[in-house]
C-alpha cells in the first residue's frame, strides 16, 4: 500500500509543474500589469514614473525567460513570492483565505454527500418509484440551476422573508453565516452524486454476483450492505474526489456573492488586479488541493476494492 | 438652460437636504459597505490609490486636509492655521497640538515630513508621489539626489513650512487618503501592515481579509465629542445584487447603487426616502485618439458629439442615473459653466460636417470598450446605429478595465469609452488637455492646442475668481474642440437606511465618508 501512495504522489509533481508552467505562460502574455490596473477605476493613472518604478520593483521589466528562471527557482524553495497588492508573502496571504474556503468546500460537500448519496441509492433500490422519479428531477434541476441565481434565492428567502440566516459575510466563520453558502454551493455536486449513485447501484444490481448472492438465499440486507453498497462506493467515491475539486473552483461565484472571504474571491480581485504572484500561488494551491483529495480517494477506493493496487 | 437650472437646483436641494438639525447620538455602530470589489489592497493606505481603499482609510487615518462636502473644497484638518506667501509658493501651517496617533504619542511637524519623504522613496512606488512632486525638493529625494525633501521645513514641533514648485492651492493635493499621516516611530515596524495606526477617528480593531474591517471609537480624537457610534464596521462587498438583498434585510447601513437598482428604490416608497444623489466629478466620455487621421480634425470630433442622442441613452440604458454632460467640468466643479450648452443631437448636421472634412461616405474606428453598465459596450451598442445614419462604422474591441488603462495611457487605441475624474480641482482636470501633458498622465487623446494652453498657463499663475473665469474659458475651448464625445457626469446613488445620520454628499466619492460626522439612531439594529 505504502508503495502505491508514493506511487501516487509521485504522479503528481509533473501534473504540478506543468500547472505552473502554464500558469506562468498565460500570464506571460495577457495585456495589462498591476500598474495600469490601479487607473482602471478612472480615478486617474499612476504617473509614468511610479509605474516604471512599480514594474521594476515587482521585476515586471525583466525579460520573460528571466522572469520564468526566478519563478522556478522560487517554487523549488518553495516561495511563491510577494504580493503586488498587499507587499506580503503570498503565503501568508493565502493562508488567511484558505481556511474560509476550506470550511465552505467541506460544509458544501458534507450536505451533498449526506444528502446525495442516501437518495441515489434509494432510488436505485425503488426503481421508477415515486421518490425514484422526484429525487431524479431534483437531481437535474440542481445541476441546472446557475448557482449565482440560487444564492440569489436563498439570500431573499431565509435572509429576507424569513429573517433565519444573516444573506452575507462571515462573521465568527459559525454555522449560521456558513449555512446558505454551503447550501447553494452543495446543491450541483449533491445531484450529481444522487444520480451518479443511483447509476452505480442499479448497474452493480444486474451484476452476475448479485444475482448469485441472492439465489444463494441471502437477506436483501446483506445483499445490500455487502455487495452492492461495497461496489458502489468505489464509484461514489471517485466522483466525490472530482466534486471536491469543482467546489473548489465553483466556490468564485458563491464568495463573491454572500461576501465570503476564501480563494476564489481573492483569485478573482488578483486577476482583475494582475497580482500575478497570488494568482500563480492561489491556483497551485487548488490543482494541488485536488489532487490531494484525489490521491486520497484512489488510496481509499484501494482499500475498498483490493484489485485497484494492482492495475 | 432650464433643465440645467433644475438639475443645479437638485443637486443643490440634495447636499441641503443632508443636513441635519438632530443632536447626535452616541454609540452604536456604524455599518458601511466597500463595494469596488472582494477586498482591500492591504492595510498601508499609502500603497493604493483606489477608492475602495480610501473608504477604511478615512476611519483609521488622516491628512492634512479633508474634503468639505457641503463647502465642496478642500478644508484644513491636522493643522488649525495656514499662512500662504505673497507669490503663493510658501505655506506655513499651524499644526494641531491635540492630534495624538492611536498609540498614545502626540503628532508633531517631524511625522508630516517622514511621511511625505517616505512617498517619494525613488526606490518604492507609491502612488502618492504624484501630489507629493509639488512639494521643492520631491523630485530629488524621488531621483535619489537627495535624503530628505528640501521643500519641508519643521519651524518647531507644531509649525511646519512647505515651499511648492507652483502656484496650486495645497489642500487639493493633501486630502487624498494616499497621502495620510503616519507615525514615524511605528509606520517603520513590520507589524504596521498587518495594525495601522493613524489619527483617525477609528482605532484599528480587526481585518478578515476579502470580508470586513472594524474600528472602534478613539477616545483621543481631537474633535470634541466626536465620532459618535462606538465601532465602525465596512462591509467588503462587490456584488450589488447581494448589497441589494442585506440592505433590504437592514444587515448595512449603505449601499451604493447601480442604475437598474436605482430606478427599483426609486419606484419604492419607503427606499425612495433614503436616497442620496450626487453630481460626482466623473466625466463619462469617448475619447478620440488624435494619432488616427479621422480624429485629427475638430469636425469629424464635432460631428460625433452631434450624431449621437446622449440624453435618449441616459433615459433609457443609464435610467436617469447621471446628468448630462456639456463640457469637460462637471456640474460640482467650482468652474462649471451653468450656461454652456451641450452638444445638440443633429445627424443632419453632423453629416454636414463630416462632409466638410472629407468623410462624406463616412469612415470606420475601432471602439475599445470595458462591459461597464455605464460606461461600457452597452452604450457603445446603443450608439453604433446613431453612428451608422452619418455614415460612421463601428467596430467593438471588448477589454476588461487593467487593459483599458493600458492600451489609452499607451495610445494603442483609436476611440475608447471610460468615467474618468474631472475635479475636484478644475485647473489639475482640465490640464489634462495640455500640450505638456503625457499621453500616459491623463492627455489620454494626446489633445494638443496652443489657445488653451495659453488660458491654462495664465489660470496656473492666476488666483481667486479670475482663474475661475480663466478655467471656464478652457473648458469651453475644450467643449468647442471637442477631443472627446462629452456623454455624461456621474451621479452617484446611496442608499441608506433612516436611522443613519450625518452622511456627507461627497462629490468625490460618494462611497467615501469621514465617518466622525455619522451617526445612528436608536432604531438601527445596530444601535448598542
Amino acid at each position: 500500500m505504502l508503495s502505491f501512495i508514493v506511487r501516487r504522489l509521485l504522479q503528481t509533481i509533473p501534473i504540478i509543474l506543468a500547472v505552473a508552467l502554464l500558469i506562468f505562460v498565460m500570464f506571460s502574455v495577457i495585456p495589462g500589469t498591476f500598474a495600469s490596473s490601479m487607473g482602471d477605476d478612472g480615478r486617474g493613472m499612476l504617473d509614468a514614473q511610479v509605474m516604471e518604478r512599480m514594474n521594476k520593483e515587482f521585476g515586471l521589466a525583466d525579460p520573460v525567460y528571466v522572469r520564468f528562471g526566478k519563478y522556478i527557482a522560487q517554487l523549488a524553495q518553495l516561495d511563491l513570492g510577494m504580493s503586488f497588492r498587499t507587499r506580503q508573502p503570498v503565503s501568508s496571504v493565502l493562508a488567511d483565505r484558505m481556511w474560509p474556503t476550506l470550511q465552505l468546500s467541506f460544509a458544501a460537500m458534507m450536505f451533498s454527500i449526506v444528502i446525495g448519496v442516501p437518495l441515489g441509492f434509494i432510488a436505485a433500490l425503488r426503481p421508477g418509484s415515486i421518490i425514484d422519479t422526484v429525487s431524479m428531477v431534483g437531481a437535474v434541476s440542481g445541476l441546472s440551476v446557475p448557482k449565482f441565481w440560487l444564492g440569489l434565492l436563498m439570500m431573499y428567502f431565509f435572509a429576507l422573508q424569513l429573517g433565519w440566516l444573516p444573506s452575507f459575510g462571515y462573521g465568527d466563520g459559525g454555522l449560521r453565516y456558513l449555512t446558505l453558502p454551503a447550501v447553494a454551493l452543495g446543491v450541483a455536486p449533491l445531484a450529481l452524486l444522487a444520480r451518479t449513485t443511483r447509476a452505480a447501484v442499479l448497474e452493480i444490481m444486474n451484476a452476475d454476483f448479485v444475482r448469485t448472492a441472492r439465489s444463494k438465499g441471502m437477506s436483501e440486507w446483506r445483499v445490500v450492505q455487502w455487495h452492492l453498497a461495497r461496489n458502489a462506493l468505489v464509484i461514489v467515491l471517485t466522483t466525490i474526489g472530482l466534486q471536491f475539486g469543482t467546489v473548489i473552483g465553483q466556490a468564485v461565484v458563491i464568495e463573491k456573492l454572500f461576501a465570503w472571504p476564501g480563494l476564489g474571491s481573492l483569485l478573482v480581485d488578483s486577476v482583475t488586479l494582475r497580482d500575478i504572484p497570488v494568482v500563480q500561488g492561489a491556483i497551485l494551491l487548488i490543482v494541488m488541493f485536488f489532487l490531494l483529495v484525489n490521491t486520497l480517494v484512489d488510496v481509499l477506493c484501494a482499500i475498498i476494492d483490493p484489485r485497484i493496487k494492482y492495475t | 438652460m432650464l433643465k440645467t437650472f433644475a438639475i443645479a437646483s437638485a443637486l443643490a436641494l440634495t447636499m441641503g437636504g443632508i443636513a441635519e438639525a438632530q443632536t447626535p447620538r452616541k454609540g452604536g455602530t456604524i455599518r458601511l459597505t466597500a463595494p469596488y470589489g472582494s477586498s482591500f489592497a492591504n492595510l498601508d493606505i499609502h500603497t493604493s490609490n483606489r477608492a475602495q481603499d480610501e473608504i477604511y482609510a478615512k476611519a483609521i487615518h488622516r491628512t492634512l486636509y479633508n474634503w468639505d462636502s457641503a463647502a465642496n473644497k478642500p478644508v484644513l484638518e491636522l493643522a488649525t492655521g495656514v499662512t500662504a506667501s505673497p507669490d503663493g509658493l510658501v505655506y506655513t501651517f499651524k499644526l494641531r497640538d491635540d492630534a495624538i496617533f492611536h498609540h498614545g504619542r502626540k503628532m508633531t511637524a517631524d511625522d508630516i515630513i517622514w511621511t511625505f519623504n517616505r512617498l517619494m522613496d525613488g526606490t518604492k512606488a507609491y502612488p502618492g508621489a504624484r501630489y507629493v512632486r509639488i512639494i521643492k525638493g520631491a523630485v530629488d529625494v524621488e531621483k535619489g539626489q537627495a535624503k530628505t525633501i528640501s521643500g519641508l521645513k519643521k519651524i518647531d514641533d507644531t509649525t511646519l513650512e512647505i515651499t511648492l514648485t507652483s502656484k496650486v492651492d495645497p489642500g487639493f493635493y493633501f486630502h487624498a487618503a494616499m497621502t495620510s499621516i503616519y507615525p514615524a516611530d511605528e509606520a517603520v515596524k513590520e507589524s504596521f501592515n498587518s495594525k495601522p495606526i493613524g489619527l483617525g477617528p477609528y482605532k484599528f480593531l480587526e481585518y478578515v481579509p476579502g470580508s470586513r474591517l472594524v474600528g472602534e471609537r478613539w477616545e483621543k480624537f481631537y474633535k470634541p465629542g466626536k465620532p459618535y457610534a462606538d465601532k465602525v464596521s465596512i462591509s467588503i462587498m462587490g456584488e450589488a445584487a447581494a448589497r441589494d438583498v442585506a440592505f433590504r434585510n437592514k444587515e448595512i447601513d449603505t449601499s451604493i447603487l447601480g442604475p437598474a437598482q436605482y430606478v427599483a428604490y426609486q419606484g419604492d416608497p419607503a427606499l425612495s426616502k433614503g436616497l442620496l444623489e450626487v453630481a460626482e466629478v466623473y466625466t463619462r466620455n469617448m475619447g478620440m485618439n488624435q494619432n488616427f487621421k479621422p480624429f485629427a480634425d475638430k469636425r469629424v470630433r464635432q460631428a460625433i458629439n452631434h450624431a449621437i442622442d446622449s440624453d435618449l441613452i441616459i433615459k433609457r440604458l443609464v435610467k436617469g442615473k447621471a446628468y448630462r454632460a456639456t463640457g469637460w467640468l462637471p456640474l460640482s466643479s467650482p468652474a462649471y459653466d451653468k450656461n454652456l450648452k451641450p452638444y445638440a443631437y443633429d445627424p443632419e448636421k453632423a453629416k454636414k460636417l463630416l462632409a466638410e472634412a472629407g468623410y462624406a461616405d463616412g469612415f470606420e474606428f475601432e471602439w475599445t470598450a470595458t462591459s461597464n453598465e455605464s460606461w461600457g459596450i452597452p452604450i457603445v451598442e446603443a450608439v453604433i446605429p446613431m453612428l451608422e445614419k452619418v455614415g460612421i462604422k463601428v467596430k467593438i474591441k471588448p477589454v476588461e478595465g487593467t487593459v483599458l488603462s493600458e492600451v489609452v495611457s499607451k495610445g494603442e487605441y483609436q476611440a475608447y469609452i471610460w468615467s474618468n475624474t474631472s475635479g475636484p480641482d478644475p485647473l489639475e482636470a482640465l490640464k489634462c488637455f495640455h500640450s505638456a501633458t503625457p499621453q500616459s498622465a491623463c492627455n489620454y487623446t494626446a489633445f494638443k492646442n496652443a489657445n488653451l494652453d495659453k488660458v491654462l498657463d495664465e489660470a496656473a499663475a492666476s488666483e481667486g475668481e479670475k482663474r475661475i473665469e480663466l478655467l471656464k474659458k478652457a473648458n469651453a475651448i475644450v467643449q468647442e474642440e471637442a477631443p472627446v464625445w462629452f456623454f455624461n457626469y456621474n451621479k452617484a446613488v446611496m442608499a441608506y437606511q433612516p436611522w443613519l445620520k450625518g452622511l456627507q454628499p461627497n462629490a468625490t466619492e460618494l462611497a467615501i465618508q469621514y465617518p466622525e460626522e455619522l451617526w445612528v439612531e436608536e432604531s438601527s439594529p445596530a444601535a448598542k
